[in-house]
């Protein structure tokens, strides 16, 4: 900084141009730099599909279509015994892998939208701080920890509730399926509890953003015109926000799918299918860590592919979600 | 409508009880919604507290990990030691190509296609599983190498680091007012210079807050270690050989029977949050106190 008021100070025009020549290396030099250091982002994306689908080859020529449409899930190491032939078949884990996804959101979106709303348009600003730094610290607790706890407090905690929900609703037709007699408490249901708490502060904090770029302007004209707080945010706000905040749940649902620690410690392991949500189940992230450590060969390549279904569906979801968070922030910021 | 009529009604402004009644419905909703996040913390931090807090004793923090889960006592020493390790090596790997990454997006790239792209991605690459970035980690580091290491940990954190560090540095940047770049320039500072020498010191105190906010989501990272960083018992204070991490431990112990590893993953849970907690306070604290906002 000092050397280059000085440089300007004592020279004429002349040498000030000679100088900036002198100096337009280091400019390009740094161009470069920071342009690769963005490509790397580029880069990184493209071999992560690039390698793991290189090494999950085998098991998906192998398996083809099967893969994802077949529940027959036999690892390699079963098929000494007798006439179970190796045979790679996902379907039950992306099955539990919805599952668990959908029954996560139906619990936080509700939640996230009342806390965004809460915080945007009714707490006074001590509290809005004091929610927000709630909602910080439950973003920042790990994975594992969710799990630890979902596994040694809520598990059996809750299974005397399922219990009581399975006895009341059992007459109901749809329902009484979905709240089916329970086991021990590890089920899809306590994996989607879990998994809501974590994806709560998400969906919440990209919702905050989006409620935030509604016009003051508009509020303030139907509160002008007589409405309650709660008539301005139904005729204004969410209107206004609707696409962005398909968007949030969106991207809440990208990060269900991939969670991993937390499913695995609390879903039971058990690959099935069932319409039963207090049964145990298994979803792709959690089969793929419980299972790699004794995995070798095609087994080993089959987890890398079940990776690859993971990347792909949540590289679907999350581009659709921020085109759509994206070009809802746009729309509104430029109405 | 007579005109009186209209006055008085302008003068008690009061919409009927049933509108009223919807509104503070509404609103209690939404109360009830914020509670409920609060209740979840509590719960989790009450049970993290009642589990793990009488099992934290120095010699707990300080032993090393016992070779067999069924074992009573032991420590989480070495697992303390790798998360530092880890995380610190992919800090130093992450933050300075995310810093680098944010000047090209807001100080070159600015609206150009490409710019926007590398936004994007960088979005979309925070929504990438970690899992999935353990993958791809052992399989174009640990099958070339053939070795479970530290680094490949390191490496895989970093990749979950680096579009954070990315997003918030570049938001960060763009607070910082054109008028201070112009004034640098004027002073006959080249970019590189006005860049590094004003930019970044102006923005410094938001890029720290969001770089701490990365490095807590990567200390608590689970799922690519398990296969990438492989298991030590004794601390290793390397990148190079195997190591082990602080949510590997829990995840280990949670699921054994034995009251041993309970109690193990009940302490290292509670180290762990201790630790996380730290970073995003701290984080918070940094943006509160140093925030300079638009001037």
């Amino acid at each position: 900084m000092t050397t280059a008021t000085a440089d300007v100070r004592s020279s004429g025009p002349g040498d000030a141009l000679t100088a900036r020549d002198r100096g337009a290396l280091g400019d390009h030099l740094f161009r470069w730099l920071a342009l690769t250091a963005g490509l790397t982002v580029l880069a990184i994306l493209a071999l992560i599909a690039f390698s793991t689908t290189q090494q999950a080859w085998p098991a998906l020529s192998q398996a083809g279509i099967h893969f994802i449409t077949s529940a027959q899930w036999i690892p390699n190491d079963v098929d000494g015994s007798g006439p179970l032939k190796p045979s790679f078949g996902a379907l039950a884990y992306i099955f539990g892998t919805a599952v668990v996804a959908v029954i996560s959101l139906v619990l936080a979106v509700p939640v996230s939208l009342g806390i965004a709303l809460f915080v945007t348009e009714v707490a006074p600003r001590r509290v809005r701080g004091f929610v927000v730094t709630l909602l910080d610290l439950l973003a920042a607790i790990p994975s594992v920890v969710f799990g630890l706890w979902g596994l040694a407090v809520l598990a059996p905690n809750i299974v005397g509730f399922y219990g009581w929900l399975h006895r009341v609703f059992e007459p109901v037709p749809l329902l009484g399926t979905l709240f089916g007699p329970d086991a021990n408490g590890r089920s899809f249901m306590t994996a989607g509890i879990i998994l809501a708490i974590m994806v709560t502060p998400i969906t919440t904090s990209i919702m905050r953003e989006v409620l935030l770029t509604v016009p003051r302007t508009d509020r303030d004209g139907a509160l002008a015109l007589g409405a309650t707080r709660w008539e301005m945010i139904r005729g204004v706000v969410l209107p206004h926000s609707f696409g962005g905040l398909t968007g949030g749940v969106m991207l809440g649902l990208g990060r269900a799918m991939g969670e991993t620690i937390a499913v695995a410690l609390t879903i039971g392991a058990s690959a099935q299918i069932t319409g039963n949500l207090f049964k145990p189940g298994n979803a792709m992230p959690a089969v793929i860590v419980d299972q790699f450590g004794e995995a070798t060969g095609d087994f080993r390549s089959a987890l890398i592919a079940l990776g690859v279904v993971l990347f792909v569906i949540t590289i679907l979801i999350n581009v659709t979600a921020r085109a759509v968070v994206s070009r809802a922030e746009r729309r509104l910021q430029g109405a | 409508m007579a005109l009186t009529a209209d006055s008085r009604d302008l003068l008690s402004a009061r919409p009927p009880l049933r509108r009223r009644l919807t509104n503070g419905v509404a609103t209690a909703i939404m109360m009830a919604a914020a509670l409920t996040a609060l209740i979840a913390l509590l719960l989790v931090v009450f049970y993290l507290l009642k589990k793990g807090a009488h099992v934290i004793t120095w010699d707990f923090l300080t032993s090393d990990i016992p070779r067999n889960v069924r074992a009573p006592a032991g420590g989480v020493y070495p697992a303390i030691i790798g998360t530092l390790v880890m995380t610190g090596g992919a800090a130093a790997m992450a933050i300075p190509l995310g810093i680098l990454g944010a000047i090209y997006l807001n100080e070159f790239g600015k609206q150009r296609p490409l710019a926007r792209f590398i936004r994007f991605m960088a979005d979309v690459m925070t929504g990438v599983p970690s899992i999935v970035m353990g993958l791809f980690i052992y399989t174009i580091w640990v099958v070339r190498f053939h070795s479970l290491s530290g680094f490949a940990g390191a490496l895989a954190l970093g990749c979950l680091m680096l579009p954070i560090v990315i997003r918030t540095t570049e938001e960060m940047l763009r607070l910082v007012p054109d008028e201070l770049r112009q004034a640098s320039q004027a002073l006959g500072a080249r970019t590189w210079r006005t860049t590094l020498a004003v930019v970044l010191p102006a923005g410094l105190s938001g890029i720290i807050s969001g770089a701490m906010l990365a490095l807590a989501r990567a200390a608590g990272e689970t799922a690519p270690l398990v296969f990438v960083a492989g298991i030590v018992f004794e601390p290793n204070r390397t990148l190079s050989g195997q190591n082990t991490a602080l949510p590997v431990q829990i995840f280990r112990n949670a699921s054994q029977p034995f009251p041993g590893a309970q109690e193990r993953a009940w302490g290292a849970a509670l180290t762990l949050v201790a630790i996380v907690f730290a970073f995003t306070l701290l984080a918070r604290l940094i943006s509160r106190r140093f925030s300079t906002g638009p001037r």
